[in-house]
């Protein structure tokens, strides 16, 4: 009878989930990528960062801020880990913005590892108004901030394709097949061979993408590989723990008359 | 009671004791008898506690680094991600622990709902408990607002907007709520303050769900009066205390799975976007825990009759001690009431589910249904089935299942099996 009701049960609350696809279907499912910080155990590929950051250095950094991240972060372990002096190199290749000083002047100097991505923007007005009326979202989190995540992002990046006939884009709108809506103010940025790896990787768009989609990845959640390293640590001493009290238990209760 | 024979055998503390006694009632709730049929359900109780106190102090520590402002709180949360130390653990366990905890009381509620906890003479238990669940619904929302970020705003923005739907006062109360004519900085402002006041009310509101538990004592699976200390009693230390410790153990593992591997999964995308006025996003959607509320919201066209349904919904439960007119407490010898026990848990599931659809055609339909099915259930069904329902045979005592004569063995067996 309980496992007759469960069926019900179970099987009630299929047939509800199973409306899903009743809904409206203008989105094409991203491409599912299989990434290699996917997974209980999953770390991020380094090289794959390195050149991921060069791709969001090159490419995308003239319109996205990343206004979250630091230059330090580029160092710190679970992330692209650049040598110390790289690092300063990178810091030291952007012109920051610092002041006052004791005459009341702002000025500019070097980049510090300590100092935030520098923006290509002063503000979200200036950015909106220099890319057609579309603001170029700040990247720091933009992986958490898409549904479908990596997998979203970089099918954008790889989705661009001539619009279907009858479909009419104004000047400045390109089609995408996975963005929301197919309509997007980004003109497609990646071509064959556009940057010159340091590694000697093929630079073709779809490496580009997977690279600098693994890099906004790591951007988003940079505490990624230590998450999961503790996590498993974690969860085996919980179900160790788990197993002495619960023996304990038995113990306990067999000292009268009734089961648990 | 024996807490009034208790005497503290050192010196010491039967000075302090004399003074203050606390040992006394240390000693009431270690040997508190406490039913030896509790199942696996009876752990939430404890489980729940475990959660708020996480809450409140995984809250603490990030409240010394959150900063709430309209322009800093949502780079002050990715601070707190990003360059505190074990910043994203802490907020993690947060956001995450405000799921786990919802998860844990809606367990909570429907073993009360199963097992007739809430009947004769336990309603002052039940009462605070709603309190408690009210205060919860009322601190989770104005924690989801807090990081600022387009859920945040919008969510906080739809939320707000409801009380606009009061005739003649409505707009005034909801400029008052904002503090401003939107959702802006003194609304943040003043829902920190809140959210931080009200895990500490909840506090006040749990050690008095524990004192008003703690005269009837607990209900359990049979539902009969037991008297306490007896065979049919075991004392709280070191019985009840294992098998909390097991359970929340359990509950542990899988609250660790959420926050170390999938710690956006319960969250929405969107609130990684910072919150921007002047864009709505394409859904606007609660938290999985508020969502039944929010289908029986949209359920009705009208916005004040929404609005008057949903509280309705949370305030039916406030007289569910009179709705109900059996006699028997527990679910298990109800053969009629556990069927529309079952319905009522797929129909709240159902709710959650289409709270989460956009409100038009087939979720629409089921969103009708569904609330008038739950309203049905409490106004309908509890009175009538408890008149006319015939009810299996009661155990005079859990050690001896069987009511008289009739000798039925396979009843204890059939109480455990239920449970």
């Amino acid at each position: 009878m309980t496992k007759s009701r469960l069926r019900l049960f179970v099987l009630s609350f299929f047939l509800i989930i199973s409306l899903k696809p009743l809904q409206s279907a203008e989105m094409v499912d991203p491409i599912k990528v299989d990434w290699s910080f996917k997974g209980l155990t999953g770390t991020f590929d380094r090289a794959s960062l390195q050149r991921g950051f060069q791709v969001y250095k090159e490419v995308c950094a003239s319109c996205h801020s990343m206004q979250y991240l630091s230059y330090r972060n580029l160092g710190e372990p679970g992330g692209p880990e650049f040598s110390e002096q790289e690092v300063k190199a990178i810091a030291a290749s952007f012109e920051i913005e610092d002041g006052p000083d004791a005459q009341g002047e702002m000025f500019t100097r070097p980049g510090r590892p300590s100092d935030k991505f520098k923006s290509p923007y002063p503000n979200v007005q200036a950015a909106t108004a220099a890319n057609g009326g579309a603001y170029p979202p700040d990247m720091s989190v933009l992986v958490k901030a898409r549904k479908g995540g990596a997998n979203y992002i970089y099918s954008v990046l790889v989705g661009y394709e001539d619009p279907p006939p009858g479909v009419t884009l104004d000047d400045g709108v390109y089609y995408n097949k996975y963005m929301v809506g197919n309509k997007i103010k980004m003109p497609n940025n990646l071509m064959d061979g556009l940057v010159e790896y340091a590694d000697g990787t093929e630079s073709t768009v779809d490496q580009m993408a997977k690279d600098v989609t693994t890099f906004l990845a790591w951007a988003a959640e940079p505490e990624l590989e230590e998450r999961h390293k503790t996590g498993v640590k974690v969860i085996i001493y919980l179900i160790l723990l788990t197993i002495l009290v619960y023996l304990s238990m038995k113990k306990i209760w067999s000292r009268i008359d009734s089961e648990v | 009671m024996s807490e009034q024979e208790y005497t503290p055998t050192s010196k010491a503390g039967k000075w302090f004791n004399d003074r203050l006694p606390l040992l006394t009632l240390g000693k009431h709730l270690t040997d508190y008898p406490t039913p030896k049929n509790l199942n696996y359900w009876w752990t939430f109780g404890g489980i729940l506690t475990f959660c708020l106190i996480t809450q409140i102090v995984t809250g603490i520590v990030l409240a010394m680094h959150y900063v709430a402002h309209a322009d800093l709180a949502f780079a002050s949360v990715e601070h707190i991600m990003r360059d505190v130390n074990y910043g994203w653990l802490i907020r993690y366990i947060h956001s995450n622990g405000a799921s786990m905890f919802f998860l844990a009381v809606y367990i909570h509620i429907f073993r009360s709902l199963f097992y007739g906890s809430y009947k004769s003479p336990r309603e002052v238990i039940w009462i605070i408990g709603l309190m408690i669940y009210l205060l919860m619904m009322a601190a989770a929302f104005m924690g989801y607002v807090l990081p600022w970020g387009q859920m945040s705003f919008w969510g906080a923005t739809v939320i707000t907007n409801l009380f606009s739907a009061i005739p003649l006062v409505g707009d005034s109360i909801t400029t008052w709520l904002w503090g401003a004519y939107s959702v802006d900085n003194p609304t943040l402002n003043r829902f920190f303050s809140l959210h931080y006041l009200i895990p500490f009310l909840i506090l006040g509101l749990v050690v008095l769900h524990i004192w008003a538990l703690h005269v009837p004592g607990n209900n359990n699976p049979v539902g009969i009066d037991i008297k306490k200390p007896s065979k049919d009693t075991v004392p709280f230390h070191p019985y009840i205390t294992i098998k909390d410790a097991f359970a929340l153990l359990v509950f542990m593992i899988i609250f660790a799975g959420f926050v170390f591997f999938t710690p956006n999964v319960l969250g929405h995308s969107d609130n990684y976007i910072p919150a921007n006025p002047l864009v709505t996003p394409a859904h606007i959607v609660p938290e999985w825990y508020l969502l039944p509320f929010y289908a029986i919201l949209r359920s009705v066209p009208d916005k004040l009759g929404g609005v008057i349904l949903m509280f309705s919904a949370i305030f039916i439960l406030f007289v569910l001690p009179w709705l109900d007119t059996s006699k028997v407490r527990s679910a298990v010898f109800r053969p009629i009431y556990r069927q529309f026990f079952w319905i009522l848990v797929i129909d709240v599931l159902m709710l959650g589910y289409v709270g989460a659809m956009p409100a038009e055609g087939v979720y629409l339909v089921l969103a009708r249904v569904g609330t008038i099915y739950y309203f049905l259930h409490f106004i309908v069904v509890m009175p009538v089935v408890g008149y006319l329902e015939k009810t299996d045979p009661i155990p005079m005592s859990i050690s001896e299942p069987v009511l008289s004569g009739g000798a039925e063995p396979s009843l204890a067996r059939k109480v455990n099996d239920k449970v």
